[in-house]
């Protein structure tokens, strides 16, 4: 009887001791996840910061961070950054890039996120660029990649499929381009460019032949900025093929399309 | 003197102290642990205290390069695509997405699949109007998206997941029965974001070009219905 009692009673002590060294355990544990990364710590100034559970306006808010809390930034898509509280309650959810603004640094001064207006737009370097046009004809389909040395001066390259009535053809062209007026919203740019038209005629066309010739074009356009991560431009170059036979193809290619910012 | 219902009751009663002196000690050891954790991190009932402790971390100004941007998305999806007078036929599609804002994406895709026979090949029997290689149909496009209604779809009274309703349409080509045709595309499609870096979506899709396979050029709709798993990076 007594034996069992002091078992039961030293099960007991044992458990609690279990108990006590496991909070123990968690709360090492806890400490050191706590310890956030310093280069993604911010200290919000606002009232409050709305979190919601997604990255877009239309999810619902769920929790809402209050004056004077640490975050932690975790990750960004678009406008829309993941963060997790360091108060105890240890949320973690989306907060839109307006709100981040009004965070400050160790310094206190507020922390500028990029692309967070629309005058970043003009300083960007990469951008990606499809479009869809005519080839003297012939429908084309382009996509571009786009590095901006300065404000004024960009270089391109350029890859198209021109589908047409008796022959395709891809073609790829690099050109250099100025922006003269690069802070307009609609802002023009001239270019002077050069390539290689590679040309398929149909099988069912007499004297088909594979060819490839170099192309030289110049060309006008503008860009119409949408939004500070979006503009849409109208592109017009003229090309001249330069071929073996005597006189060389000339060649009007107009196209409309949409360029995206990195 | 004692009898013998009291003595039991008594030995019961100090065997019932001693395990409640322990178990309260016990508590105590544990509850002081917890206590210290409190007091040192966080304390429900002195927010302020806390955040004064924290905001003595050492930290650094925000490094923008250390945040992780994930804007893109490559997905991979299967279905059906029907092929206007040709049969419907198993669909391949690969996918890669750049969201650009909330509202807008851009996406390249790129599908592959395989063309049927058309009736009147069926009925006539030998003739065919294609060759074995020109059954292989091949078509990407680039394409603007645009999220409609983004919000939460509710799984029972349990489950709450983020998906939206998106518009996709765009340009690019289509190689059928040997030749590169200009295709126009559009459709709608349903996304399920399961968490921050994984999305399911079904699409609808509606592609359009010219053939002139059954002898004269007409304009064909040919629909594809794919459900695919991407990943954001």
């Amino acid at each position: 009887m007594n034996v069992s009692k002091n078992i039961s009673r030293l099960l007991l002590v044992l458990a609690c001791l279990v108990a006590s060294s496991t909070a123990n355990a968690n709360s090492s544990a806890k400490s050191e996840s706590d310890k956030p990364p310093n280069t993604k710590v911010t200290k919000v100034v606002d009232p409050y910061l709305e979190m919601r559970t997604g990255p877009g306006r239309g999810y619902p808010i769920f929790y809402v961070v209050e004056e004077g809390e640490m975050i932690t930034i975790d990750k960004r898509r678009t406008d829309w950054f993941k963060i997790e509280t360091n108060s105890r309650h240890e949320k973690s959810g989306w907060v839109h890039v307006t709100q981040m603004v009004r965070t400050v640094n160790a310094d206190d001064a507020f922390v500028t996120f990029p692309n967070s207006s629309l005058s970043d737009a003009a300083d960007r370097k990469w951008e990606w660029s499809m479009s869809g046009g005519d080839f003297q004809g012939a429908s084309l389909i382009s996509s571009a990649v786009t590095y901006r040395f300065t404000r004024n001066i960009a270089v391109q390259l350029q890859g198209s499929q021109i589908l047409g009535d008796v022959s395709d053809g891809l073609m790829l062209v690099a050109s250099i381009q100025h922006s003269p007026f690069p802070h307009w919203r609609l802002s023009p740019y001239f270019q002077l460019g050069t390539g290689v038209l590679h040309t398929e005629p149909f099988s069912t066309i007499v004297q088909s032949e594979d060819r490839t010739n170099q192309t030289v074009n110049a060309g006008a356009g503008a860009n119409l900025y949408l939004t500070r991560r979006f503009l849409m431009f109208l592109d017009y170059r003229y090309h001249t093929v330069l071929t073996s036979r005597d006189k060389n193809e000339e060649i009007s290619e107009w196209k409309l399309g949409l360029s995206v910012f990195f | 003197m004692e009898t013998r219902p009291k003595r039991v009751f008594l030995a019961l009663s100090r065997s019932l102290r001693t395990t409640l002196f322990l178990t309260i000690a016990c508590a105590g050891i544990a509850s002081t642990v917890y206590a210290d954790n409190d007091t040192q991190y966080d304390d429900p009932l002195g927010d302020s205290v806390d955040l004064d402790l924290i905001s003595d971390i050492e930290r650094q100004p925000v490094q923008i390069s250390d945040i992780d941007t994930e804007n893109f998305e490559i997905g991979i999806s299967g279905g059906l695509l029907s092929i206007e007078d040709f049969e419907t036929n198993p669909v391949v599609v690969g996918s890669l997405t750049y969201h650009v804002t909330e509202d807008f994406f851009v996406e390249a895709r790129f599908g592959t699949s395989k063309i049927g026979t058309t009736s009147f090949e069926k009925l006539s029997g030998g003739a065919s109007l294609l060759s074995d290689d020109d059954r292989d149909i091949r078509f990407y496009d680039l394409s603007l998206g645009l999220n409609l209604f983004p919000g939460e779809t509710f799984i029972f009274n349990r489950w709450a997941v983020n998906s939206g309703f998106y518009f996709v349409g765009g340009v690019g080509s289509t190689e059928f029965a040997g030749d590169q045709k200009f295709t126009a595309s559009g459709g709608v499609g349903y996304r399920i974001i399961a968490n921050d870096f994984l999305a399911m979506n079904l699409q609808v899709r509606d592609h359009i070009f010219e053939t002139e396979i059954t002898g004269e050029s007409k304009t064909t709709h040919n629909f594809e219905v794919v459900a695919g798993i991407s990943i954001f990076f």
